[in-house]
């Protein structure tokens, strides 16, 4: 750390980040504080805060049938989602940072779902499943993998499983390119050098590139559990949750409790819920990079 | 590795460069393909959109897609809302966040520590997780179905990126450069503005346009805190051609891709910024 200032007080450092302080405080960290306040309140379907409820919210919430398996659902959405992003993520990087004519096109045509509004994203997805005009079924039957339309979306676990698809997918654009980061940090001739001892590509692959890129794996990792925790449109363009709650997770059961369901009390302990859990999440992950660290 | 073996090499690969091009290529084209059908949608008359069964290409082009969505939805409004919003939060963000980084990256003063551990909360938290915080409080400053809400939300929860971003910028400048300017009588603001924010052009440009397309994506914010077409941006105000019986998919897509088809030119700009500036910016 430069100490060209050091002896400056904390007083120094208000009016450079003060404003930075200010909005943390009013528009991160206050709405925070409102939603776990509203979750032990009573409030009306019109938002008027009607007094103290205590606990009771939060055992409305746990008295929910569907809770049980919101949970377990949420958890299969994050964990599953980002283990297959980061899978294909490894090798999609490995191709993007290869030597080939027409590498920034691809380049351009990997970055447009990371770009594109993801609720748009979800919108064509969600046309591409259609049963009757959608341009996946037409492929499949002229593959002759289908003779009759298949209805991708029938059941809830058919269609929970297209939903973590569609997540992947636009996960991975930014999964890559944060890895492609860490690629383009190792100079060349350390690879070449492993080629050189004889050592196979997928050995030098494991014991040389992929130590080098870890720090940039667990940033994308980290940033894609907070974000796939927190993923609304795909479920919400693609089936709303539905059929009844069998495709929500948390994220989306919060938000139709407080909007559809008008109660707000009950969806602000939902989400304090939630807060909780991304907490835990957070921490296991920052735990097991530690202990990957020492190693 | 001396030269005289490069040719030979080189030519040794050519199955192995085939393969890898026909790969990288497959790969491009299963991430643009879905956008493909977008506008191949989108150029479909009414009538060939439910057609049974489904073609690959329209028959008849409907180019005039692309004119009537103007007319079907307020398109224009939503555009111009859309970019007042998004530029007013990016703006924000860059006057806030570049004075804040560059304090961070040259002072090591009390409180640093916690301020950033502040900044990485915020990163954490994301606007879905609080929005009933949010449509609280903005409910309470009465700034529902306002400009100023959206542009507030969204300014505060995309300052961490920026900070953390131009901070590992601004310590990248080597520090003698600032000192010499000093000595020539520079103010620290007037070292920050002549001499450090031009060599931290791509740092800018990325902080820039991040933040510009966040705001221009985000849903959840906009469907919860606008209630009228006047305020309700792109996102949101295209989720008026999803009707409860039809939608009219050619309208929706051709505004899509109206929506789409710039911030994809944006980041295409700064893609070559983009692998040095994620390593800069998170890998720390």
């Amino acid at each position: 750390m430069p100490n060209m200032l050091k002896r400056k007080s904390r007083l120094g450092a208000l009016p450079w980040i003060f404003p930075a302080l200010f909005m943390i405080f009013s528009f991160v960290l206050w709405p925070a504080f409102e939603m776990v306040r509203t979750s032990f309140q009573e409030v009306s379907s019109s938002g008027i805060t009607k007094g103290w409820a205590g606990i009771q919210n939060y055992i409305t919430l746990f008295d929910n049938p569907d809770l049980p398996n919101v949970l377990i659902r949420t958890f299969i959405w994050v964990a599953g989602i980002v283990f297959f992003t980061i899978i294909i993520s490894l090798p999609v990087a490995q191709l993007l940072n290869a030597k080939y004519p027409g590498r920034k096109v691809v380049r351009w045509a990997v970055i447009i779902p990371w770009a594109a509004s993801v609720v748009m994203s979800s919108t064509i997805w969600k046309w591409i499943l259609d049963p009757y005009y959608g341009v996946l079924n037409k492929i499949l039957m002229d593959l002759h993998v289908y003779k009759e339309p298949v209805d991708f979306l029938a059941n809830s676990k058919q269609s929970f499983v297209w939903l973590m698809i569609v997540a992947v997918f636009v996960s991975i654009p930014f999964t890559s390119f944060v890895i492609l980061a860490g690629l383009s940090t190792i100079p060349g001739d350390v690879v070449e050098a492993s080629t050189v001892d004889g050592a196979t590509a997928w050995k030098g692959y494991k014991n040389i590139t992929f130590p080098l890129i870890k720090p940039a794996l667990l940033v994308a990792m980290a940033i894609n559990l907070i974000n796939i925790f927190n993923a609304f449109p795909i479920i919400w363009v693609i089936t709303a949750g539905g059929p009844g709650y069998e495709t929500d997770t948390t994220t989306t059961l919060g938000y139709k409790i407080s909007f559809r369901d008008q109660d707000i009390g009950q969806s602000a302990s939902m989400a304090s819920l939630n807060l909780i859990i991304i907490l835990i999440f957070i921490g296991i992950f920052l735990k097991v990079s530690k202990s990957q660290e020492d190693k | 590795m001396t030269n005289l073996l490069a040719p030979k090499r080189h030519k040794r690969l050519t199955g192995k460069r085939v393969s890898l091009t026909i790969s990288a290529w497959v790969l491009g084209f299963l991430f643009f393909a879905p956008y493909l059908q977008m506008l191949l949608t989108a150029l479909k008359p009414k009538e060939e959109i439910t057609a049974i069964p489904p073609t690959y290409f329209p028959k008849h082009w409907a180019f005039n897609n692309f004119i009537g969505v103007w007319k079907e939805i307020p398109l224009a409004t939503f555009i111009k809302s859309s970019f007042i919003i998004s530029l007013s939060a990016t703006l924000i963000v860059m006057f806030i966040a570049v004075p804040a980084a560059y304090y961070v990256a040259r002072n090591n003063f009390r409180g640093r520590k916690v301020f950033l551990f502040l900044v990485l909360v915020t990163q954490m938290f994301a606007p879905t997780a609080l929005v009933i915080g949010i449509f609280r409080e903005i409910a309470k400053l009465h700034l529902v179905n306002t400009y100023l809400a959206l542009i507030l939300i969204y300014a505060a929860f995309n300052m961490a990126f920026s900070i953390w971003i131009l901070s590992s910028f601004f310590t990248s400048i080597p520090q003698e450069i600032e000192e010499a300017a000093w000595i020539d009588g520079c103010s620290r603001v007037s070292t920050l503005i002549r001499i450090v924010l031009p060599l931290s052009l791509p740092g800018l440009a990325t902080a820039f346009i991040f933040t510009f397309i966040a705001a221009w994506n985000e849903f959840v914010i906009a469907l919860t805190l606008t209630s009228s077409p006047e305020h309700e941006p792109l996102t949101v105000g295209l989720t008026a051609l999803i009707g409860f019986y039809q939608v009219q998919w050619q309208y929706l897509f051709a505004g899509s891709l109206i929506a789409i088809t710039p911030v994809v030119i944006l980041f295409a700009l700064i893609e070559k910024w983009l692998v040095g500036g994620l390593t800069a910016g998170s890998v720390k």
